[in-house]
């Protein structure tokens, strides 16, 4: 009996107590642990930039370890940094609205040289209130936001052109062009797209609209530049081509086929230098970083070039695409166009020579407002079967294979390109939106991880009440069979992001800014220089910290109802050693004053009395002290302004 | 039992003795060796200085340099004549030798995790000396003006 149960029952036992435990969500993945861990001290092997989705800003991972290595302030002002509140940002939020000091990002996209990913900028695009901002990944800052005009939302953009020649900005949502107080029920009469070509400077990537294609009033969504052959070319897709303009859930899906609108950008630069676009009025700005101050700037604009496909023909063609098209990807060699169908349950992946064939041929099936439709099975190159359910968007491996995410099914899709057969399919949890793998979207993709952005946790982790965290999942896509590594939390929702090799950009990167280049107008050079200034009722400190003190730090002579301007120069020239600043009672943020850099807060003190102020971030073993007062007394004092350190 | 116990102090003795004596007769380069660094890095700090310095006479216009650079990279911690965040200055030309100071300026980080007294500064100081973004060229200028206010104390 004893023998028995050893021998026999209780092994069995054991294999049905350890298959229930594995059974759970995909647990048990052999070697996973040992693939996602990244050693103390060394680094990961890859960057990956994640949109923030509704928190506006981007998020820095490490891959594969998953690590969160730095949130950066885009579309958002960010008290934690005094981002969109200091003198010197405040202005990267004008718009022709006003100040919006919120936005909700999208799609990450890395510049790009010969279609690869050159570690220069990363471009995301504002969907709310159209803006496409660009990122200098030298400090890992924002330096520039464009606002895009003639836009109902700015969903399908940046999605850079394999030279940075351009970023693009299609309209999400369709609206009067120029916008007018009209009934919204005029919608298939008043309503119209636009379709944006962003001109990249290739010197210091500063942003101008070039150019706008006039289309039919659909809701263009996303999209993807050309590359190899199909350079000069860019793809975006469009649903609504009911032009519905309410209920869009039922009314806009009704049609089987709506567009991707290939538009040959090469040609309409021709039309623009042969004069044939309209100098449009509009309103817009284009905040930027001034390079010597690093002050943000605000130019305004007037004006926009404006094609109508009408007159210029050749420059855009309807490809007919099933249903609710939502995501367009196009492959390594730039010959298949891949089209995700939000109700599709097939992928449709379009041939660039059948395409520029079809065009020749005429293969034409109508023309919607100038606008050639080309004929499906024209351009047509094959069609994934068994994809799952509403394929989003495709992304590729460089070795031949494709990845697709389905939404409705909650699941990756392996494809192989040519034969169009499903070779592999492995589950995510849950709703997978975008998808990426490293450098998916260049001519060399790096492969080996791909990383899965969904939309809902539910019981992934612990619970934090209704709101749960967003998430990413890491898989391993190196050998045959796709591998589940790992789940982590992302800031707000991931929508698309952007991997790239770790040293393309660590051979390069900035640790401080040289004091010798700081040309804020208020910046002191040393403590010796540090001084306060009244003018009228404006008072300007000009203010040094260095490891552990501010200079001044003993301030009197501020009356209520001035306006005190904090202008804090951090002297340090060592890496990792930034400065905070905050003062009581401050209708207003801090400020994160990086090593060299002067930034400046404003104060307006309501109240006689003695405020202190501090660092804020943790410097020196004397950090604590590094501190200081100001004296507030009654507008009609007679305390003298005076200040000094260590007096 | 006795006998035993007179052995065993004596052999406690012997060892001690053995061990003080071993520390008297140790050299520098015992002592550099045993710190992982060369004996000149001992004497004359760890950094881009390897040799001795080759220092010519005091020059007016490289003093005036040099104090400016002081002034802009190095008063917000150092006075001449105070102690402040870090030890004052108009002495330090008679406390650690030129290729020291140099050092020092250049490579504080490895001074203060290898080097014995740099590392006894940070533990008097607790503020670890920060390298403040200048070149080899600056900091013989901020020795030069060193070694001329060091001469012009009264």
């Amino acid at each position: 009996m004893n023998g028995i149960l050893t021998r026999g029952i209780f092994p069995v036992l054991l294999l049905i107590a350890l298959a229930g435990c594995s059974g759970k969500k995909g647990v048990d993945t052999g070697d996973a642990a040992q693939k996602v861990y990244v050693a103390p001290g060394t680094y990961d092997e890859y960057y990956t930039f994640m949109s923030g989705g509704f928190s506006g800003q981007v998020s820095v991972y490490g891959i594969p370890s998953g690590r969160l290595l730095k949130v950066i302030p885009v579309f958002s002002q960010n008290p934690e940094t005094g981002y969109g509140y200091t003198e010197e940002t405040k202005a990267m939020f004008n718009t022709s609205y006003g100040f919006v000091p919120w936005d909700d990002a999208h799609h990450p996209s890395l510049s790009q040289t010969d279609g690869m990913a050159d570690g220069r900028w990363l471009f995301i695009n504002g969907n709310n209130t159209p803006r496409i901002a660009r990122l200098d990944l030298k400090d890992f800052e924002t330096a520039e936001i464009i606002e895009i005009p003639n836009s109902g939302g700015n969903h399908g953009s940046p999605f850079v052109t394999e030279n940075s020649e351009y970023v693009v900005a299609a309209t999400r949502f369709s609206v009067p062009i120029p916008n007018a107080d009209v009934e919204i029920k005029s919608y298939a009469k008043n309503f119209k797209g636009t379709i944006s070509f962003v001109k990249v400077n290739p010197q210091n990537g500063r942003m101008n609209v070039a150019f706008q294609i006039l289309v039919p009033g659909f809701n263009y969504d996303l999209a993807r530049s050309g590359k190899g052959p199909s350079h000069g070319w860019a793809f975006f897709t469009s649903y609504n081509s009911e032009q519905a303009n309410s209920l869009l859930e039922i009314n806009a899906s009704k049609n089987d086929k709506d567009f991707i609108a290939a538009v040959n950008w090469k040609l309409a630069e021709e039309y623009v230098a042969k004069g044939m676009a309209k100098e449009m009025q509009a309103n817009y700005v284009d905040n930027y970083i001034d390079e010597s101050t690093r002050i943000a700037k605000t130019d305004k604009k007037s004006s926009v070039k404006v094609l109508d496909p009408k007159d210029c023909p050749g420059i855009i063609y309807y490809l007919p695409t099933p249903k609710s098209p939502h995501g367009v990807d196009v492959d390594p060699t730039g010959e298949y166009i891949a089209a995700g169908g939000k109700l599709a349950t097939i992928i449709p992946v379009h041939s660039f020579t059948k395409i520029k064939k079809a065009i020749e041929d005429k293969a034409f099936e109508s023309s919607i407002d100038g606008i050639p439709v080309l004929k499906y099975d024209a351009i047509n190159a094959g069609e994934v079967k068994d994809c799952g359910l509403g394929p989003l968007h495709t992304e590729f491996d460089g070795e031949g294979y494709a990845y697709t995410s389905a939404f409705i099914s909650s699941e990756v899709v392996k494809w192989k390109i040519g034969t169009w057969e499903v070779v592999d399919r492995i589950p995510v949890y849950y709703s997978i939106g975008h998808l990426l793998v490293m450098g998916g979207d260049t001519k060399k993709p790096f492969g080996k991880y791909l990383i899965a952005l969904n939309k809902i946790t539910k019981d992934r982790y612990l619970p934090t009440g209704p709101s749960l965290t967003q998430s990413a999942q890491l898989i391993d896509i190196s050998g045959d069979k796709m591998k589940l590594l790992l789940d982590f939390p992302t800031i707000g929702e991931p929508h698309y992001a952007q991997g790239i090799k770790a040293d393309i950009l660590t051979k390069d990167f900035m640790k401080i800014y040289k004091i010798e280049e700081n040309k804020n107008p208020y910046m002191v050079k040393s403590e010796k220089d540090s001084k306060v200034v009244r003018e009228g009722s404006t008072v300007h400190v000009y203010m040094t910290a260095s490891r552990s003190h501010f200079s001044p730090d003993n301030i009197e002579g501020i009356k209520v109802g001035d306006k005190v301007y904090f202008h804090v120069t951090n002297l340090e020239q060592d890496w990792d050693v930034p400065h905070g600043f905050a003062v009581k009672g401050n209708n207003n943020a801090e400020l994160l004053i990086m090593p060299g850099e002067t930034r400046s807060i404003i104060w307006e003190p309501k109240s006689a009395g003695v405020y202190p102020f501090y660092c804020t971030d943790f410097c020196s073993a004397l950090h604590q002290e590094m501190s200081g007062y100001i004296r507030v007394s009654d507008i009609n004092s007679k305390t003298a302004l005076s200040y000094g350190t260590g007096k | 039992m006795r006998i035993s116990s007179v052995f065993l102090l004596l052999l406690i003795a012997a060892v001690y003795v053995g061990c003080g004596g071993e520390k008297k007769a140790k050299t520098a380069s015992q002592e550099a060796a045993a710190l992982g660094i060369t004996p000149f890095e001992l004497e004359n700090g760890i950094g881009p200085i390897k040799e001795k310095l080759k220092l010519e006479a005091i020059d007016n216009a490289k003093v005036k340099a040099g104090e400016k650079i002081f002034v802009e990279k190095c008063s917000s911690c150092h006075k001449l004549d105070e102690k402040y965040v870090g030890p004052a200055q108009r002495d330090v030309v008679k406390r650690r030798s030129p290729e020291y100071i140099v050092n020092m300026i250049m490579n504080p980080q490895e001074m203060i995790t290898k080097h014995p007294e740099a590392k006894k500064m940070l533990a008097q100081y607790m503020t670890p000396m920060a390298f403040q973004n200048v070149t080899v060229e600056d900091a013989i200028k901020i020795l030069d003006y060193f070694r001329s206010v060091a001469e012009t104390k009264n």
